[in-house]
């Protein structure tokens, strides 16, 4: 199976490959998928109290080179967004940014998830209920 | 000069030897005759080169030439072998003895027969990949007519202990059948010494063409009979019916003769690579060598690296670099390799494996800039892996709750 350019593009350079202080107040942490399922992503988010925007954002991701472009671009797409733009990303938008094949869908959901995570960690850290959100369908 | 892409997928498929093809060539437009054709010189060429061909391929294994039936390749020397033996012996049982760590011709097959009223053992392998025989003695039965074990494994290499299974087999009236696909003609092969009745194998795999393979089915003590699978005109004395594949058959018989001939130069100067490559990659840390490491094929190496994912870890190189992993994260059951798992590795190291093929092109060269490229990649994702970042901060992975989806 062939990867498209922007796969390619996101593994051979990978934005926001890192690690945010999972400790601090204004950092969200999500770890989706499990290492048997062979894709683990971990997103992190760090958001400025004063206006809620999200400045900075990481990843780790252990899986295909789907998974690791789905997450690097995840990272992209969050930085200078607000937490309610953020929730509003969509598994369906990195699948068509990305040109993933049906059976790489679930490397965008994992990454929706991710994202997910991260603001639910964040929001309960500072005092906030979750989020509920609606199942995604794979 | 280094020529680009590495091809290190052996245990798929091999590249064709140029002088195979030489052989074949004259048998496509020229000699065309259907070896069966009994009343014309056009016929009687065809059937002088097969018979030759049979004779390569009988001194490759220690068989004698009647005991060689062509068919299409080892799936279908795999059907004919074990369901014309279900068949033929259905007065005497209906028990089957396998593995879990077979190919899936085999264990299809098995399945297949279950559905028709076979009871079929699946014996599990040990962690080094090799079927313990005192399991195999235990699950002997009166009725058990067949034990169908594989010679060497395709992912990780490992060679089972065929003699004594194949004696275990005979002590119980049961006759041994082995899928030899990854063996003959890279390691010796000896139908009498190894006590093996019914044997499949292909050209494919041993420098000859796609297409062509061979079910060897003894006749002498005893004297072994399969079922025809396919009805018509009783072609390989009545076994397998079908117009024989004469230049596949011709360049079959070629590349068994060169495999017998130089086999074993082939052997020392493979092996050599495959331990530098062994040695060299698994410097790194958490790598580890899948398959019992005494008993392997001369060419395969498979090397989990904990922590990166198989796929993502191909990304890497695969523009340069052929070659296969044990993480199936294509396919749409997400499972990755059933033989690594039957091995007990965890799922996280069956993802994390690669299988090396070396083979007769393979050059020091080649190995020399896999080394470096996969090693590299290896290193690359472990900085973006977050599982290696917890392994490194000392946290129990295992102790995670992950949640499955």
């Amino acid at each position: 199976m062939a990867y498209s350019d922007k796969v390619i593009d996101h593994y051979s350079n990978p934005k926001n490959v890192g690690t945010l202080d999972k400790a601090s107040k204004n950092v969200g942490t999500g770890l989706v998928g499990a290492p048997e399922c062979g894709d683990v992503m971990r997103l992190q988010i760090q958001v400025d109290e004063a206006t809620g925007i999200i400045t900075d954002a990481k990843f780790k991701t252990f899986g295909c080179g789907s998974a690791i472009a789905s997450s690097s671009l995840a990272t992209e797409w969050l930085k200078g967004k607000t937490i309610d733009q953020a929730v509003a990303i969509d598994n369906m938008d990195l699948v068509e940014e990305l040109n993933l094949p049906p059976v790489k869908i679930h490397c965008s959901v994992l990454a929706e998830d991710a994202i997910k995570a991260a603001i639910n960690d964040f929001r309960t850290k500072n005092g906030l209920e979750e989020l509920v959100f609606e199942q995604s369908h794979v | 000069m280094l020529k680009l892409p590495i091809y290190l997928d052996h245990n798929a498929t091999t590249p064709m030897d140029p002088r195979v093809l030489e052989a074949m060539i004259p048998y496509f437009v020229e000699n065309f005759g259907n070896a069966a054709s009994r009343n014309h010189s056009f016929g009687w060429h065809a059937e002088e080169a097969v018979d030759y061909a049979r004779e390569q391929i009988a001194q490759l294994i220690g068989a004698d030439t009647k005991e060689i039936i062509f068919t299409s390749g080892a799936t279908e020397g795999d059907n004919l072998g074990i369901k014309g033996v279900y068949e033929m012996y259905a007065s005497k049982g209906n028990h089957i003895i396998t593995c879990t760590t077979e190919h899936k011709a085999v264990l299809d097959t098995c399945k297949h027969l279950e559905k028709l009223g076979a009871e079929v053992t699946y014996l599990e392998v040990q962690p080094d990949g090799l079927i313990n025989l005192k399991e195999l003695e235990a699950a002997m039965k009166p009725t058990t007519i067949l034990v169908a074990i594989m010679y060497a494994n395709n992912e990780i290499g490992v060679i089972q202990p065929v003699k004594e299974i194949s004696a275990i087999a005979k002590k119980h009236g049961a006759l041994f059948f082995t899928d030899a696909v990854q063996a003959v003609g890279k390691i010796p092969v000896d139908v009498n010494a190894d006590g093996i009745d019914l044997m499949a194998f292909t050209a494919h795999k041993m420098y000859g063409p796609k297409g062509v393979g061979a079910l060897y089915v003894r006749r002498k003590n005893p004297r072994v009979k399969v079922t025809a699978q396919l009805d018509g005109g009783g072609h390989e004395r009545g076994m397998r019916s079908g117009t024989l594949n004469v230049p596949g058959i011709v360049g079959f018989g070629k590349a068994c003769e060169l495999a017998r001939l130089e086999m074993a130069s082939d052997t020392e100067r493979i092996s050599k690579l495959r331990d530098k490559l062994e040695t060299a990659l698994t410097q790194l840390e958490e790598s580890y060598v899948n398959g019992n490491p005494a008993y392997r094929l001369p060419h395969v190496s498979n090397i989990s690296f904990k922590y990166v994912e198989g796929e993502g870890l191909m990304m890497g190189f695969n523009k340069d670099i052929a070659l296969s992993s044990g993480s199936a994260c294509t396919s749409a059951s997400l499972e990755p390799s059933y033989v690594l798992k039957a091995l007990g590795l965890g799922d996280d190291l069956a993802h994390s494996s690669l299988r090396f093929g070396l083979g007769r092109y393979t050059t020091e060269e080649q190995i020399d800039f896999t080394i470096k490229a996969v090693s590299e990649t290896v290193l690359k994702l472990r900085e973006m892996s977050p599982l290696w970042e917890m392994f490194k901060d000392g946290i129990d992975i295992d102790a995670i709750q992950w949640a499955h989806h």
